[in-house]
């Protein structure tokens, strides 16, 4: 009696969580779907967004994703190969975690807040990409830390004990043995992040500006398609295309989603 | 010649280990540079109102240089309590039936799903909020609709994935044979679960809930959409009210000197509150490894 | 040792070269000649879009980028030469005075209600009662027995600042009120709720929303441009110093008859 009741419940449970899912993704896209064709895709907004697609803001995120994988990338996978690889157990092990730990924890409106004193006006790069890169790369480096060291820890002993006797530094072990067997976990979290960027809000309207045009030099502002649909729908500028904007970022979500899990599938498979 | 070879390999070792350890700092550099840079442009507010005025005063007229944030961190804190109310039941009953009851093929499709519903950018659910929920709680349930259970039910989708992927992970630890055992002694699956793997899981759960919160409390825009943003203490749940999070990202377009600092302080008090959420879990970390 | 010291340099080097790209990029931000940058009031925003467009339609190679922030970041952005143009929506307040002002256009504010509201018109002191929380229900109006439900902007805006100044008076707003930090928002919460009253940007006006007419006179153009409609403010662009090349070239495009066609199309009041 009790446990027909306990499962019927938890059925519920998960029927609830999927129901809001379809609800939400359901409805933007049935608003969003019809608005979306190759020239959405591929002419510029005019009159504020109102008319045309959302080409530059699709250059604008993709400008910023590369910018702040570019630099929170090399620092991140640093970060944790010395965490996996060099540390052992200690004072100065606690505080590198700690920073990386903690930093997953704070708020993006901080990293924002942060941005904009820091490299909008004190370094002085104004509202650009630049300084947007700069902001979200802090905000990912958790993340990428994160699946870098689960992804080298999970790289057995064997192979580097193998490559050490065959008398490799090491140094070599670490760049030629185990990073590239780590690499595909490494790929998901990159993944992860691009997926933070892409659906960052607050802080990119802080440090890289809103500007409708095309963003060529880092130091030009750019605003990205989670930004432009802010806009498009709080300014009421125009519903339609603010649907179709969401509807776009989900698929890409949906895209990169499918990617990821590809990526750690095969990577489970080979282990 | 080998001599030489042998001394520039070293060297590039030690170079990379330098380069590697530098890294290993860039965390903590970080988090150094913004509890800096967010201090330096908010403390002088707080110490010029005064903390206990700052944190307790109930007034926020920041153009006439009244700055209190009480309002704001209960509404912070009810938005929060509302989201966990309704995500922390819901969470772990899906995490519980994913890992313990449902066949292979529901896991298969809803562990994706779950993980969309956490890519989606924080935007589109304000959206959803502002054009469904919203006009569905002032029709249903009266007051203006923008309001804390507004606000909690937006939030507590967005916590779900969250609060799901780790419990479920923390469930999966649990070792097989906790559940063999049980059943051996007759138990029912459902007090297996309840009885020993629950138990077994019960700091990954905490720990679930505790990313929830915080994820929950430092959400700004879908928030911003759909509370109405009063800066006024909350008398229902049907209320409006402005969370810490909301405050700073509806005014800092518009401020400038003292106002500006004040947002920065209300981003202190919001990094602290974060930092208090993170310490726990790391407490927990610490007295798990020490037992 | 030596390979100690060698190694630290090498990574002294690589640590300069890096601050080193960063600084060099960091200067010459704003000097750029072919491009503008306005930052400033979201009020002011999609106008400043649309001149832009239509600027850089007749200056290919120019680049003229438009951002929010909203009218006091405008201010200090000019002021720290983060952006050449600042755009802004109030009256300049004091230690504001040091900047060079070009009025761009006028912009009514308009009182909206929900459609279905059957209120016509409000008289100023009526929209001020109701502002201050002293009237609370719709009966008083002419309008159904019907709480008054009221949306502000935030602290701060230009819109708000602007109808602080000419509406209230020194009376507070109603603590009460919803906040939204948009005319958009305003506009949207104004359109789903029979109890709403707000306030907002003529330009941002649509048939979702029922402008009320004040003290008898409709928000039109037209009325604006006479003086009629009495809650108007301007849409102003401040510069550092006195404008010069590339930036001299878009004021006087904004400024000129063309420039004020596209205001006026843009629902807004041309300033000349």
């Amino acid at each position: 009696m009790e446990e027909g009741l306990a499962r019927a419940v938890l059925w519920g449970c998960l029927l609830v969580v999927l129901g809001a899912l379809a609800a939400i993704v359901g409805h933007v896209l049935v608003q969003g779907l019809p608005g979306i064709d190759v020239d959405f895709l591929t002419t510029a907004p005019r009159a504020s967004g109102r008319e045309g697609g959302i080409l530059t803001t699709i250059v604008a995120t993709l400008y910023l994703v590369a910018g702040a994988l570019a630099i929170a990338g090399p620092v991140g996978i640093a970060c944790a190969i010395y965490l996996a690889e060099y540390l052992r157990e200690g004072s100065l092990e606690r505080i590198a975690r700690f920073g990386v730990q903690t930093l997953a924890g704070v708020p993006s409106i901080i990293f924002g807040l942060f941005g904009f004193t820091a490299f909008v006006l004190w370094l002085g790069l104004g509202w650009s990409i630049l300084s947007g890169s700069l902001t979200l790369a802090a905000m990912i480096l958790p993340t990428l830390v994160k699946a870098a060291e689960e992804a080298i820890r999970a790289v057995p002993d064997s192979y580097r004990q193998g490559s050490l006797a065959l008398g490799a530094t090491k140094g070599q072990t670490i760049l030629r043995v185990v990073l590239p067997v780590a690499m595909p976990g490494i790929l998901s979290g990159v993944i992860l992040s691009i997926g933070r960027v892409i659906g960052e809000t607050a802080a990119v309207l802080l440090t890289a500006g809103s500007a409708l045009g095309f963003a060529v030099s880092p130091l030009d502002s750019g605003r990205t398609m989670a930004v432009h649909l802010y806009l498009l729908a709080m300014e009421g500028i125009s519903v339609p295309k603010a649907y179709s904007t969401s509807a776009v970022l989900i698929l890409l979500v949906v895209g990169l989603n499918a990617l990821a899990t590809r990526i750690t599938s095969r990577f489970t498979v080979r282990r | 010649m080998r001599r030489a070879s042998r001394e520039w390999q070293r060297l590039g070792e030690r170079c990379m280990e330098r380069l590697l350890f530098a890294g290993s700092l860039s965390g903590i550099v970080t988090l150094g540079a913004m509890v800096v840079f967010t201090f330096a442009a908010g403390l002088p507010v707080i110490l010029r109102t005064g903390l206990g005025r700052f944190l307790l005063g109930q007034h926020w007229r920041p153009l006439e240089g009244e700055f209190g944030i009480a309002a704001m961190v209960v509404g912070s804190v009810f938005v929060t309590l509302g989201a966990l109310a309704a995500a922390v039941p819901l969470g772990l009953g899906t995490a519980i039936l994913l890992s313990e009851f449902a066949p292979p093929w529901v896991r298969r499709i809803a562990r994706p799903a779950v993980e969309l519903l956490a890519g989606i950018p924080s935007v589109v659910y304000g959206f959803y909020g502002l054009v469904v929920i919203v006009p569905l709680i002032r029709q249903h349930l009266g007051g203006v609709g923008f309001s804390i259970l507004a606000g909690s039910v937006i939030l507590a989708v967005m916590i779900l994935p969250t609060l799901i992927t780790i419990a479920l992970d923390s469930l999966r630890q649990v070792p097989d044979s906790y559940r063999q055992g049980s059943l051996a002694l007759g138990a029912t699956r459902w007090q297996t679960v309840r009885r020993v793997v629950l138990p077994a899981a019960r700091s990954g759960v905490v720990a679930a809930v505790v990313l929830g919160a915080g994820r929950a409390v430092g959400e700004t825009m879908a928030v911003l959409m759909v509370t109405g943003n009063v800066a006024v203490l909350p008398e229902s749940i049907l209320s409006p009210v402005r969370t810490l999070t909301g405050n700073i990202a509806l005014e800092m377009g518009y401020a400038a000197g003292e106002h500006q600092q004040a947002l920065f302080a209300s981003g202190i008090v919001l990094f602290i509150l974060t930092m208090i959420l993170n310490g726990l879990i790391q407490l927990r970390r610490v007295g798990r490894v020490a037992r | 040792m030596s390979l100690r010291r060698v190694s630290t340099l090498v990574l002294g080097l690589a640590l300069l070269a890096v601050s080193g790209i960063t600084v060099g990029c960091g200067s010459p931000a704003v000097q750029d000649t072919e491009t503008v940058v306005i930052a400033g009031s979201t009020s002011v925003q999609p106008l400043s879009e649309l001149l832009a467009e239509e600027f850089m339609k007749e200056r290919p190679g120019v680049q003229v980028t438009v951002q929010g922030g909203g009218s006091t970041a405008g201010v200090r952005a000019v002021t720290d030469r983060v952006a050449d143009i600042g755009a802004v929506s109030r009256p300049l307040r004091e230690g504001e005075e040091g900047l060079k002002q070009f009025v761009i256009a006028l912009d009514a504010i308009a009182i909206v209600v929900h459609p279905d509201n059957p209120v016509e018109e409000l008289t100023f002191e009526q929209v001020r009662e109701i502002y201050a929380g002293q009237i609370t229900n719709w009966s008083a109006l002419g309008g159904p027995d019907r709480a008054i439900s009221l949306v502000t902007r935030e602290e701060g805006s230009g819109t708000r600042t602007a109808f602080e100044e000419l509406v209230m008076g020194g009376t507070p707003i109603a603590e009460g009120a919803v906040v939204q930090n948009s005319n958009g928002a305003v506009r949207a919460t104004v359109a789903q709720d029979p109890s709403m009253i707000g306030y907002l940007s003529l330009a941002y006006v649509t048939p979702e929303v029922k402008v009320l007419r004040l003290d008898g006179v409709e928000p039109t153009v037209d009325n604006v441009k006479e003086g009629r409609y009495p809650l108007a403010r301007p849409f102003i662009y401040v510069t550092r110093e006195a404008p010069q090349g590339l930036v001299k070239e878009y004021l006087d495009f904004v400024l000129s008859e063309a420039g004020q066609a596209i205001v006026e199309e843009a629902g807004v009041v041309p300033a000349r």
